[in-house]
């Protein structure tokens, strides 16, 4: 018995190959268009994962700190840690902002935390964790920092005591941890002409620069200067309880919102890149149709150029499911040489794009039935032309 | 013998699509989510570590002084200039004496006018005197002349009474001349006070010092309190350290210090703590401490600046043998502290007491561990019981990250 498919493609296998490539390259395309997807849905789960919360505490009816501004003040964490059923609670300050990079800018998340509570990085590849409460930061591999580096923050510097990987904010921005302190000073400070302008205005008002009462002005000044505020408190539950359990104290009895990780997720997967998932989602399918359009085209004409052949063999007497699966055959060794060049064309291009791509293995899968059904989808055109080809035409 | 040109064909195709799913299969294995996680390990080892205190603080002067009048009043003259240095007891400013010396003028007209009256009642207490001798004598004789019958014994009493009228009149005369007496020492006093405000109103430097503000000028009027000029020791010059309470175990006076100023980032200078202070700040949870300088930077200037921020360090005596562990390896898992050991291959998750910790961020491991243990150091991702890990040599190329 001899393969009537893999003869016809020994004949012209080079266009075959070629075809094939090119298929693999447009579905290399579609499969790293998902892997954008998910990798922003993983962005997002990335920061849940990392912040090690079970429940997020914010300033009352905000969505907290990753869709909108949330602001309360830093001793709110210590009722909170009073509250029956909370582990551990910790606040924490974020902050996306530029930083220069070698005379370049890069866009980072600040992230102001507590050393070894949530919303610290779990684990690092490089250096160690900050041990001094001032001045240290650990920072993503991503934003291209090397350990000793320094990173210069409003007005102070910073060196880069640690590396760690794959924290990133939900826009996919990489992560610069910094001790809680120096964050608030960061975001919540002012700036330097700033602070000197306010001081001028509070000299020039005669309610606080009263004469007779000497200090007033000084006390007004330092007031204005000080930042108390965080962004959220993360809290960790203590086992046992169920974090619907421990939110409702805290949401009833401290006037704050609490969100749990489900609620959170809500948050960050389907409100915030709910347009970006859309509209990846068209691209996916006008590359489906296009990927399709071409297989269907490329098994066409193939067939078309072998209408002669095709009706020698009926002349013969092949049975019409032999031609059928002949082309069946090729169509599905297109899709399957198409598939491996894409896979592997997606992860080798994969890591160079500016924000992640998660190749999901079931998304591979996915893949390959789509493109596999693609494919037979497609050859039935050309195999209804090539069943309705007339044996005469060979001799004809 | 030469090949058929059908098999070369076919041989190509094959090595083609060999190629190609060895590549899959690479792919699929190395990359993604069924890759092995890359982790980087180290041993446990013994070894001590000295732990140190970090801190931020601001330079201050444990010495300073805000001059300024007792009373409200209106500044006449400032002689000195912020970053002049004083001697004690130098004139520094003036105020304003507004009638003072009206009033000084006029005490000593009283004190003249005392003095006068004072006359007076020394010459009315002669003429008592005077008096009283005639009345006196005359006594004596109508006494000598009433014995002999001479006179009625109504005339001796009018010459008694006499006696006792001068008497009374020298009481009187003596004691308005100790009331003018005392008028001249009410006004004395008075005029004392007096010129003693007068005196107050030289603001003179209370002790060696520097000028570090001028805050009112001649013309000025400011209120009883308020300074108008302010002094500091610049020999008395301190930080206010500020430490977390969470990370000063151990900070007590007495304690080594490497003090660096913003001013000089690249300088480190030595210091002592002076004082911890009883009070921490329950607001920024932070202790505050006050680190002497051991010598304060030379300079044209004061080599120091009050209200400059400077970074402390401060060596804590490195602790008794005991493992070591880079706190890279601590991690969190389920609520707990630990460590990921590997053993015979596999990963666990092992909690660990931890002890002290040094600023390198080396830290002690007091118990869960035991020496020669193999613990992950860095790890790509997190790490799960059992997940499967390939062991690197490095996971960031030395020097710079990707």
């Amino acid at each position: 018995m001899i393969s009537l498919a893999g003869r016809d493609i020994l004949h012209g296998w080079s266009k075959y190959v070629l075809t094939g490539l090119g298929l693999g390259l447009l579905i290399g395309v579609t499969l790293t268009m998902a892997g954008v997807y998910r990798g922003m849905v993983d962005d997002a789960h990335a920061l849940l994962a990392n912040s090690r919360a079970d429940l997020w505490v914010v300033q009352k009816d905000t969505q907290g700190p990753y869709a909108e501004s949330s602001s309360i003040k830093d001793d709110v964490v210590r009722s909170v840690r009073g509250m029956p059923g909370v582990a551990a609670a910790a606040n924490v300050a974020y902050l996306t902002m530029q930083v220069q990079k070698g005379g370049q800018d890069q866009r980072v998340m600040v992230v102001g935390m507590e050393p070894g509570m949530p919303g610290a990085p779990g684990y690092l590849v490089a250096g160690r964790h900050i041990t001094r409460n001032h001045y240290e930061a650990v920072a993503d591999v991503k934003t291209g920092f090397a350990l000793g580096d320094t990173v210069r923050i409003r007005r102070h510097h910073y060196t880069v005591v640690g590396l760690t990987r794959r924290m990133v904010s939900s826009g996919g921005d990489p992560m610069l941890f910094v001790p809680m302190k120096d964050a608030q000073e960061t975001q919540f400070l002012k700036d330097n002409d700033a602070i000197v302008n306010d001081r001028a205005r509070t000299a020039a008002n005669p309610a606080f620069n009263r004469p007779g009462s000497p200090g007033l002005l000084e006390a007004v000044q330092a007031l204005q200067t000080s930042s108390r505020n965080v962004n959220a408190v993360l809290v960790q539950i203590a086992p046992g309880f169920t974090p619907e359990q421990v939110a409702e104290p805290i949401r009833r009895w401290k006037h704050l919102s609490v969100y749990t990780r489900d609620g959170m997720e809500d948050i960050l997967v389907v409100k915030l890149i709910a347009n970006s998932a859309k509209q990846i989602g068209m691209f996916l399918v006008i590359l489906a149709i296009v990927s399709a359009a071409i297989v269907a085209f490329i098994i066409y004409t193939m067939t078309m150029g072998k209408l002669r052949e095709i009706a020698v063999l009926k002349l013969i007497g092949t049975r019409d499911r032999t031609i059928a699966g002949m082309i069946l055959q090729q169509a599905l060794g297109l899709g399957l040489i198409g598939f491996a060049v894409g896979k592997v064309a997606a992860t080798v291009w994969g890591p160079a794009f500016p924000k992640y791509v998660l190749l999901l293995p079931g998304d591979a899968v996915a893949g390959l039935v789509a493109t596999l059904l693609m494919c037979a989808l497609a050859s039935t055109l050309a195999i209804r032309v090539a069943l309705k080809v007339d044996p005469g035409a060979a001799i004809g | 013998m030469k090949m058929n040109p059908q098999t070369s064909r076919r041989l190509l195709l094959g090595g083609l699509a060999l190629a190609l799913v060895a590549a899959l299969a690479f792919v699929a294995l190395r990359t993604g989510p069924l890759a092995p996680i890359k982790v980087q390990v180290v041993e446990v080892k013994k070894g001590s570590v000295s732990p140190a205190i970090f801190g931020i603080g601001q330079v201050e002067a444990q010495r300073s002084w805000m001059v300024g009048p007792t009373v409200a009043g209106r500044v006449l003259g400032v002689k000195v200039d912020v970053g002049q240095a004083v001697l004690p007891g130098q004139a520094l400013a003036e105020m304003d004496p507004v009638d003072l010396d009206q009033r000084l003028a006029a005490l000593d007209a009283s004190l003249a006018r005392a003095q006068s009256a004072q006359q007076a009642s020394g010459a009315q207490v002669a003429d008592a005197q005077a008096r009283r001798a005639l009345a006196a004598a005359n006594l004596k004789r109508n006494e000598d002349l009433a014995r002999q019958n001479f006179i009625s014994a109504g005339a001796l009493e009018a010459r008694s009474q006499e006696v006792a009228s001068a008497n009374a009149g020298v009481a009187a005369a003596q004691a308005n001349l100790g009331g003018s007496a005392q008028d001249i020492t009410r006004l004395r006093a008075e005029r004392a006070a007096l010129a003693q405000q007068r005196g107050n109103l030289k603001l003179v430097a209370p002790a060696a010092a520097v000028v570090t503000a001028r805050e009112a000028e001649a013309g000025t009027t400011v209120v009883a309190g308020q300074a108008v000029l302010r002094l500091m020791d610049p020999a008395s010059l301190w930080v206010k350290l500020r430490v977390d309470q969470g990370r000063s175990a151990g900070l007590a006076p007495g304690l080594m210090a490497r003090i660096t100023l913003r001013s000089r980032p690249g300088e480190t200078l030595a210091g002592q703590v002076a004082r911890v202070e009883p009070l921490a700040d329950s607001v920024t949870e932070e202790r505050l401490a006050m680190v002497a300088f051991d010598a304060l930077p030379a300079g044209a200037s004061l080599g120091a600046s009050v209200g400059e921020m400077a970074e402390v360090t401060l060596q804590l005596p490195a602790t008794a043998q005991s493992l070591l562990l880079p706190n890279a390896a601590v991690v969190q898992h389920e609520g707990q502290t630990g460590v990921w050991r590997l053993k015979d291959g596999t990963l666990e998750f092992a909690p660990v007491t931890l002890g002290v910790q040094g600023l390198d961020g080396t830290v002690q491991a007091l118990g869960g561990l035991d020496e020669g243990d193999t613990v992950v150091l860095y790890s790509q991702t997190a790490l799960k019981p059992g997940a499967r890990i390939a062991v690197v040599e490095q996971l960031v190329p030395a020097g710079g990250a990707k």
